[in-house]
């Protein structure tokens, strides 16, 4: 697992040495394809390095165990595909609610229901976003390579532990088992749990600081006595229905995220400057697209693609700039159309979609399909 | 009583949390007592404990006491405890249920817990209903006992939460009343200094939501009936099957010496070459 050494590796493996490399020392899941082969290369490598590994009863107790592991102090992980994932929404959303740094891997399969457990999908973007009940903040990332697999990963870790908050790492089956050289980079950034600046009897772990600096989580058993529930709580974290303290609580939730839009959302932009028509594409999709991006220069066509790396919070702003300049938008994704709704959002009339939900991949030819229907 | 008192006291979160949402005569302030008395008997400090707890009357409990707490989502509070104990092993936890929250919609993971051997103590307070929503049958109302959702009577078996969990392979059972509150002391530090996973039920009677659908009469009349019917278990054995009636055993049911999970995954790591845990 040094750096600079050439590996062959599929992206689940990948997205299971990145936890390592994040410091994760905690995974609790539950079997399903395609995102199996991350609990089973833990499971070897965990207890290596003194961590743990823990096969729950269910993707419910997984997401519990993983919040139950954070409170303690404990960098800590599941993954799942479609139907684990919706049984752990409802601990999803208390992750959210009591602020509790975790991450969470999606490797998307067809759905919905069981669906196509063998065969890829872009599915549950909206779920990612909305899964669970309540106005409640997100971050979602999406690799499109191996490698990414790996570096987001550790960036997803990164976010989680910066905002306090539940990071989705949301691949889909294409990224999760494809296989690739990669050269993992030698030096990458982790950012761990920082100590309490005040005293236990100072100490209040919901508080609302000046700046929109977020308090550190003390791992429980450190003398930090605190309460933490997913009724909505005060700055001390007890229940509270006073209508101001509720208010704060969950405005806070909103704009610790909101506030920071600069520091999560990633994208990257390939051949956009001058182009007419600027391809959506994220995941395995976005690899299609970049081929299509090449054949339709080769064409003499202006097409670039914009790649948001971070969907939720989605890049709108980015967006809206980029429609001043292109005529359309592109938006490829296997689904109906989840993002591209969103993309209708920010440049209304101004996009089409390709979709795809027969658990095949979109190819770059079914994309310039579009493109040269567009163009002409 | 006095004496009683101040140690109530020092557990409590007197100027934050009160009033407690519990009604008039309920069982649950006595189980708390319960509690407190019996972590003070082991000598565990305030920051040694982590008190988890479900979702209803019960589950309030952890809001009310100054240790490490822990107020989870319905059903769930084994899962999150899970991953606290396995994270930091060093420290002790305990984890509080109702008989809704624990066998019905924590059933799943309350039978695990048993089968992992988990270092955990959970206390499950078992009133027969679902307190907090209004009264409706949990998987321990009595056969034809009427509920909120069940008016003209349960047709549901309901659990023995003890044989239950003892199928499971829980380390350490035992069952009292809040009339037998010292007997709950007892059980409940012997519960919390046990290695493995181990489960202390205390029967609590709900005047409001489930004695008075019932004719149980007062709280006082509710914990009488305990009195009656609670038999320690040795006596309980003596009595032949035919004649039981609407007798239960207390006390200790269940003591078994086995490793536990962490003692168990010790030998993983030491197999796969790792560092001691």
């Amino acid at each position: 697992m040094k750096g600079h050494k050439e590996l062959l590796l599929h992206g689940n493996e990948a997205c299971a040495m990145g936890a390592l490399a994040a410091g994760m020392k905690f995974f609790a899941g539950y079997p399903i394809t395609p995102s199996t082969e991350i609990a089973e290369f833990l499971s070897v490598e965990l207890p290596k390095i003194g961590g743990t590994f823990i096969q729950m009863e269910d993707e419910i107790s997984s997401m519990g165990a993983i919040i139950g592991a954070s409170l303690a102090g404990v960098k800590s992980m599941t993954a799942t595909s479609g139907p684990g994932f919706s049984l752990m929404q409802e601990n999803l959303g208390f992750a959210s609610m009591a602020e509790i740094p975790c991450v969470i891997v999606n490797v998307m399969r067809g759905g919905p229901s069981t669906g196509m457990p063998t065969r890829p999908s872009q599915g549950d973007v909206m779920q990612s976003r909305w899964g669970t009940h309540g106005a409640h903040p997100i971050i979602v990332l999406s690799p499109q390579s191996v490698l990414e697999c790996y570096t987001l990963t550790i960036h997803a870790f990164n976010l989680a532990e910066k905002y306090r908050s539940p990071v989705i790492l949301l691949m889909d089956g294409i990224v999760g088992h494809m296989w690739e050289n990669i050269q993992l980079p030698e030096k990458i950034e982790v950012i761990d749990r920082p100590e309490p600046s005040v005293p236990p009897d100072w100490y209040n772990p919901y508080d609302n600081l000046p700046g929109g600096e977020i308090v550190p989580l003390v791992p429980f058993g450190e003398g930090y006595r605190y309460h933490v529930t997913g009724m909505v709580h005060d700055k001390s974290g007890f229940p509270t229905l006073v209508h101001e303290e509720v208010e704060q609580c969950l405005d806070k939730l909103i704009y610790k995220i909101k506030n920071n839009l600069h520091d999560i959302i990633r994208i990257e932009e390939y051949m956009l400057e001058d182009a007419d028509i600027c391809i959506v594409a994220y995941g395995s999709v976005a690899r299609s697209a970049r081929e299509a991006v090449n054949i339709a220069r080769n064409e003499g066509l202006k097409v670039g693609l914009l790649r948001p790396i971070t969907l939720w919070p989605f890049p709108r702003f980015h967006l809206e700039n980029i429609s001043k300049r292109v005529k359309l938008f592109v938006v490829p994704e296997m689904n109906y159309g989840q993002i591209y709704g969103e993309v209708l959002k920010s440049c209304p009339k101004k996009a089409v979609r390709v979709t795809r939900v027969d658990g095949e991949l979109i190819t770059p030819a079914q994309i310039m399909e579009k493109i040269e229907e567009a163009a002409l | 009583m006095i004496r009683t008192s101040e140690t109530m006291y020092k557990y409590l979160r007197p100027d934050k949390t009160f009033p407690h949402v519990w009604c008039p005569g309920c069982g649950i302030g006595i189980v708390m007592g319960a509690l407190v008395r019996a972590i003070e008997k082991t000598g565990f400090t305030k920051d040694e404990i982590v008190l988890v707890s479900g979702i209803g009357c019960s589950g309030r409990m952890s809001t009310y006491l100054d240790f490490n707490t822990l107020h989870t989502t319905h059903g769930r509070a084994l899962s999150f405890a899970t991953g606290i104990k396995l994270a930091n092993p060093k420290l002790n936890i305990i984890v509080v249920m109702g008989d809704g929250d624990a066998t019905a919609i924590g059933g799943n993971h309350l039978i695990h817990s048993c089968r992992r051997n988990i270092d955990l103590t959970a206390l499950i307070v078992n009133n027969n209903i679902y307190g907090m929503t209004g009264g409706q049958y949990s998987p321990t109302t009595p056969m034809e006992d009427k509920a909120s959702t069940a008016q003209y009577g349960s047709i549901e078996k309901p659990f023995d939460i003890c044989k239950l969990v003892e199928a499971c392979g829980a380390s350490f059972v035992a069952r009292s009343t809040t009339y037998h509150a010292k007997m709950l002391d007892a059980l409940l530090s012997r519960a919390i200094d046990k290695k493995g996973f181990s489960i202390v039920e205390a029967m609590s009677q709900c005047p409001v939501q489930y004695g008075r659908r019932n004719k149980k009469g007062s709280a006082v009349d509710m914990m009488m009936w305990y009195k009656d019917n609670a038999i320690p278990n040795p006596a309980f054995k003596k009595i032949p099957p035919g004649e039981v009636g609407e007798q239960f055993p207390v006390g200790v049911l269940v003591d078994l010496d086995e490793p536990d999970y962490l003692e168990r995954y010790s030998q993983i790591v030491k197999k796969a070459g790792g560092d001691k845990l």
